[in-house]
């Protein structure tokens, strides 16, 4: 089983953000950058397919400057077999169909059965890039996977749907699966899994040569969102925050009456 | 302009996010045309024409046979933009029909700016106004961004359509969600845990603080997905929607579908060690704080009451 795995590497969500000079993008300086949670699910469920079978070939993709390579590494290190980096400094400015046309391009004709994405990145969040490349792969496409198991090349899937409800659906590989919250565990790297991964296949392309499709979107102005509501903001010493917390339940609920 | 929106049904029950198109066509002022896979006896109150195709033939969501049948609509009316909520319907049909159509695809729209689309970025942090440069376009619009101010009402002239297609995906049917267990929708006093809790020891201090306000604990999605606490306490757009007396969130961020299942809540508390979390734009007072400190604070203080 030949398995592609597309990660992304962000920022970590509780970051203090800052708008770049352009003003149409977070600035990159002073961030800690971990693995789209999404894709953490996408790695694990690569690995359990390849454990459960006792064979296949996990390739990890990431598009990105050279410091995506650490979060390529964990993934590395969670079990995946060759890192495929396509070095960029301008991804961020790189649009969903770009990104996927980036993925279906390298995946093209290397005859992979299954590719896990994940269902959204946690920056961008347009949740787009999974299904184009299965579209632009001519791939059957499956999102929002919460439940996922393969026997004999027949997949079962089960997709997230509103309210707890979800859909169960049927299909054979090759497929493209994007992966939601909760799907597996995914595992912390071990030790020794660290230092084996350091020497793994991690092979940089030049974007150029698998970006063919032209942007059809852009980012006109990245900013903060207007503070609505005009919430209190309480901050200060436990005790104090303690009495005015209770003080304003008193007044303004008759939970404490 | 002219809008074609794409309506939802399950199991033949038109689901009420669909009127979010038509208030969305409205603050655009534009002309609309309506989709439904759905059932003739369960049609949306809506003016205009609705191309309508019986969900029992082309069944429950099949991605290929609604994909042509809303490329046949489109290539019919031609509208300049294909609308969908972002839901798990709307966001999984939108690439496929953005990809067939050369269009660009905008995702959660939130607002509209000056005629141009806004979305979230970064966990709702921040916002991006997009700028695209195709002749069409696909949205998909955030649950409960867009609202109607009045009862939605009308009529729909009707055309059927019909497709058969397949790209290989079965349905093979729906799981219902779990039941049973604590009913937070009776609860006027929930407090809840999000992943700001750290370790799954720390459920107590949440679970303790609900004891002594005699209310119920609740808790964010990934709490529940780490097994820390089972599923029917989870609040948001994939477990309950609650509205109690007091809703206190103890480490939890505010992701758009967390809200979705809290936000009106009568007075919302989040306790939360970053001053920027977008929780702090439902509630009504955020403490800034480490809620390993404050919550027991807090839960010796009401018992003291
Ligand atoms: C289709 C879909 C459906 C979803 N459905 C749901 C749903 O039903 N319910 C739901 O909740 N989520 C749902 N989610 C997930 C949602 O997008 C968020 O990922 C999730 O709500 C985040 O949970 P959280 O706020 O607990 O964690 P995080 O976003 O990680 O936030 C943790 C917060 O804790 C704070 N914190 C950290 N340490 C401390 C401390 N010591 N003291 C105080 N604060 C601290 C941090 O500042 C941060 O704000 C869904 C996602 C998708 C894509
Ligand atoms: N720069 C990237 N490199 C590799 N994969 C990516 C990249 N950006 C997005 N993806 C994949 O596409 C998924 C959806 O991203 P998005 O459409 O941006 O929400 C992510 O979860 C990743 O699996």
């Amino acid at each position: 089983m030949k398995i592609l795995v597309c990660i992304k590497q962000v920022p970590d969500m509780e970051s203090k953000f800052k708008i770049d000079d352009a003003g149409t993008w977070y600035s990159k300086a002073d961030l800690a950058w971990r693995m789209n949670e999404y894709d953490e699910y996408a790695v694990e469920q690569a690995v359990q397919v390849k454990e459960q079978l006792k064979e296949g070939d996990i390739t990890v993709l990431c598009i990105g400057s050279d410091k995506v390579k650490e979060t390529m590494k964990k993934a590395l290190a969670m079990g995946c077999d060759r890192g495929a980096h396509v070095s960029d400094e301008d991804s961020s400015l790189k649009e969903p169909l770009q990104i996927a046309g980036v993925i279906a391009e390298y995946a093209r004709d290397k005859g992979f059965d299954l590719i896990f994405t994940g269902m959204q990145s946690q920056d961008r969040g347009s949740g787009q890039v999974g299904l184009l490349v299965a579209e632009m792969l001519g791939l059957p496409g499956v999102s929002t996977v919460v439940d996922f198991s393969i026997e004999g090349g027949v997949i079962a899937a089960k997709r997230e749907l509103e309210g707890g409800m979800k859909a169960c659906v049927s299909l054979k590989v090759p497929a493209v699966i994007t992966c939601q919250l909760g799907l597996n565990t995914p595992r912390y790297p071990t030790l020794p899994n660290i230092m084996k991964a350091k020497k793994k296949e991690l092979i940089s392309t030049p974007i150029a040569e698998l970006l063919k499709v032209d942007a059809r979107q852009g980012t006109e102005k990245m900013y903060f969102p207007e503070k609505k509501g005009g919430g209190l903001v309480l901050e200060g010493e436990t005790p104090e925050l303690v009495e005015q917390l209770v003080k304003i339940l008193k007044e303004k609920t008759s939970v404490l009456s | 302009m002219k809008l074609l929106l794409v309506a939802e049904s399950r199991e033949g029950k038109l689901l009420n996010s669909s009127y979010e198109l038509v208030a969305f066509a409205r603050e655009l002022g534009a002309d609309t045309a309506m989709f439904l896979v759905g059932a003739e006896g369960d049609l949306p109150a809506y003016d205009g024409t609705l191309y309508l195709a019986d969900s029992g033939t082309a069944g429950e969501y099949n991605p290929s046979c609604h994909k042509s049948l809303i490329l046949e609509v489109v290539e019919k009316e031609n509208p300049d933009m294909v609308v969908f909520c972002h839901s798990s319907y709307g966001w999984d049909l939108a690439p496929r029909i953005a990809y067939s159509l050369n269009a660009a695809q905008v995702s959660e729209v939130v607002e509209v700016q000056d005629g141009q689309l806004v979305v979230p970025a970064c966990n709702a942090k921040l916002r991006r106004k997009v700028k695209t440069s195709t002749v069409k376009t696909v949205v998909t619009l955030q649950a409960g961004a867009f609202g109607l101010t009045e009862e939605p009402a009308g009529t729909p002239s009707v055309e059927k359509i019909n497709q058969d297609s397949s790209d290989g995906i079965e349905f093979t049917g729906y799981e219902q969600a779990e039941s049973g267990g604590v009913d937070l929708g009776k609860a006027t006093i929930i407090v809840s845990a999000g992943r700001g809790i750290g370790k799954p020891e720390n459920v107590s201090i949440v679970a303790d603080l609900a004891a002594a306000l005699g209310g119920e604990y609740g808790a964010s999605r990934p709490v529940v997905d780490a097994e820390w606490v089972e599923h029917n306490r989870q609040v948001g757009t994939t477990g309950q929607t609650v509205a109690p007396k007091l809703y206190i969130a103890c480490g939890i961020s505010g992701a758009i579908q967390h809200l979705a299942g809290m936000k009106k809540s009568e007075f919302i508390v989040a306790i939360n060690t970053d001053k920027d979390a977008p929780i702090g734009e439902v509630a009504d007072v955020l403490v800034v704080a480490d809620l390993k400190q404050l919550v027991p604070a807090l839960t010796e203080k009401i018992k003291s009451l």
